[in-house]
């Protein structure tokens, strides 16, 4: 199994933690579901977000701190510094937005910000598009750990491009790799890990169901199953029908 | 509001009360100044535990009798690109009937561009401020005495309501950021609360009479109620120039920033620790479970009776 710079993780499902509809419920459903990660954002709430913050470490899960709502370099770098300070992890989920409406990553501004962030000590986790270039410039900055989008946040869409995930999983083989945003159902989680993905990091689409608790951990047995599916090697899709009963010495009637 | 809604409710029961607030009367100081007032809870039911619909359906009657309610329930609209968030939110809770646009029209006819909507017809608003006044107002009348001063220690029923100021005692209460704004704008005539569906937060728009309405309100994970942001200010502007362009022309009269009282799971609690009892954690729902709260207040302490309110008592 892949290592997230040095750290196994105990499953490969990572919650967010904003929009559910309490702490008490966000906390059963880290419980219920086991998820090994949680990822925390800093910019909205600034200093003043302790207690809340206390909550999440008290969830006794890995955090990944964010830098969700950084438009520049600037922000997300004194976001990341913030954020090391405040939960003591070298470990930094790097979000720049390029764009209000599709919430897509500025990939330029992101490469640029690896670097520093690397340079200074920080272990990046880059939410990224599927693109494999700009996987390989992440690499060469320094990121150890690689985080596509399966589809833009919050959409709820799945894997929008499965033969980019493929390419890319093809591509880093030896680099960790998690599917981040987009996802909406437990088949897309289980999608992305059955490609070979390492892991999933969701939010939406556990806060904002109807019950979160339970999406939570049929979340949890997806990335679980798709996690087994892939051990074991699935068959290949084919086009003609291949009977599992030999059909020789039948009759065939047509 | 907390506070004044308990005493309310103790000497509607015959019981003799002081009230006791550094801050003096209703104002600024209180988180209560400076909340939508609505009555809403099919609506809150949307992102809430079952208590809030059950518990907040008594609120309407309960403050009928003490101040001006306007029952003429919510609409709730989603801009096209947003209606699977409409669609969730129906499923979510009960109530309501759609509303298409010429229902929309009918209701709000200055409503612009909305195609879809909910219609709650049994929910209800009020005024805030007025309700505070009068709940002041009422009780003076009926002879309980206001100090603006803390309680003396040596009291022998205490009801402590002072929402974040009881953290020393109530160490699972943290406070949630809301800001809000009152603006002016007379070209737009609404009559009922109007929320926008909104990916990132509620927004909601509350006619307060005279062509003045309270746009609210953020909900944010932090204890710094200092400023309100410009990101936050500018969502709440964009929600109302949504819902008509003429709030472009908007005076914007006040900011309001404070810290809603928030237990873990966003439930009010009733504690009993020694000779006093703690009410508080009302969060986001102060005017919709205040009743509620007071009711299981006074169970409590003129009853001895255990309402689903009390989660702990060591009396």
């Amino acid at each position: 199994m892949k290592t997230f710079y040095g750290t196994e993780l105990p499953n490969p499902l990572m919650l967010g933690t904003a929009q559910y509809p309490s702490p008490a419920i966000l906390e059963q459903a880290f419980r219920d579901s086991g998820a090994g990660v949680a990822t925390v954002s800093l910019r909205r709430e600034s200093g003043a977000g302790q207690t809340f913050w206390q909550m999440i470490r008290e969830l006794g899960v890995l955090i990944l701190p964010n830098t969700a709502g950084c438009h520049t370099v600037k922000e997300a770098v004194t976001t990341a510094h913030m954020a090391r300070e405040v939960f003591e992890t070298p470990w930094i989920k790097l979000e720049l937005i390029g764009h209000t409406d599709s919430l897509q990553p500025d990939v330029f501004q992101l490469v640029e910000a690896a670097r520093i962030l690397t340079e200074d000590g920080f272990q990046v986790f880059p939410y990224t598009t599927d693109d494999l270039i700009v996987g390989e410039r992440l690499l060469e900055a320094g990121c150890e750990v690689l985080m596509p989008w399966g589809a833009p946040i919050g959409s709820g869409r799945g894997l929008n491009n499965e033969y980019a995930l493929r390419a890319m999983r093809a591509e880093f083989p030896d680099v960790p790799l998690v599917v981040d945003a987009g996802i909406g159902l437990p088949s897309h989680a289980a999608h992305a890990i059955e490609l070979g993905y390492d892991a999933v990091l969701l939010n939406t689409a556990v806060a904002r169901a109807g019950d979160p608790v339970l999406m939570a951990k049929a979340m949890a047995q997806a990335t679980l199953a798709g996690q087994l599916a892939h051990q074991a090697d699935p068959i290949e899709a084919r086009d003609m029908a291949e009977p599992s009963t030999p059909v020789v010495g039948k009759a065939f009637l047509s | 509001m907390a506070g004044l809604a308990v005493a309310s409710e103790l000497v509607s029961r015959g019981a003799k009360v002081q009230v006791f607030d550094p801050g003096g009367p209703p104002g600024p100081h209180g988180c209560s100044w400076w909340a939508g007032g609505m009555l809403a809870p099919w609506c809150e039911y949307e992102n809430a535990e079952e208590p809030v619909l059950r518990l907040g359906q008594r609120a309407i009657d309960w403050w009928a009798g003490r101040t001006k309610v306007q029952r003429c329930g919510t609409l709730v609209v989603a801009n096209t690109r947003d209606l699977p968030d409409l669609r969730r939110f129906a499923r979510r809770t009960e109530a309501f009937v759609e509303a298409d646009r010429a229902k929309i029209a009918e209701l709000e006819p200055d409503l612009h561009g909305f195609g879809k909507g909910l219609f709650f017809d049994q929910e209800a608003h009020l005024d805030p401020r007025q309700a505070l006044q009068d709940l002041h107002r009422g009780l003076k009348e009926q002879g309980v005495e206001f100090h603006r001063k803390l309680a003396p220690a040596q009291i022998e029923h205490a009801i402590d309501c002072r929402g974040l100021h009881a953290r020393e005692y109530l160490h699972d209460l943290r406070g949630v950021k809301g800001e809000m704004l009152v603006v002016r704008c007379p070209d737009v005539e609404l009559t009922r609360p109007v929320r926008l569906l909104h990916p990132r937060m509620p927004l909601y728009i509350v006619p307060r009479g005279d062509g003045i309405y309270m746009l609210g309100a953020t909900m944010i994970e932090s204890e710094d109620s200092s400023r309100i942001t410009a990101r936050s200010m500018l969502e709440l502007l964009s929600a109302a120039y949504a819902l008509n362009p003429a709030f472009g022309e908007a005076e914007v009269l006040e900011i309001g920033v404070d810290l809603r009282p928030a237990f873990p799971d966003n439930l009010p609690r009733i504690r009993r620790l020694g000779r006093t009892i703690y009410a508080n954690g009302l969060y986001r729902h102060g005017y919709l479970l205040a009743p509620a709260l007071a009711q299981g207040v006074a169970d409590l302490a003129l009853d001895n009776t255990h309402t689903e309110m009390v989660d702990e008592d060591r009396a």
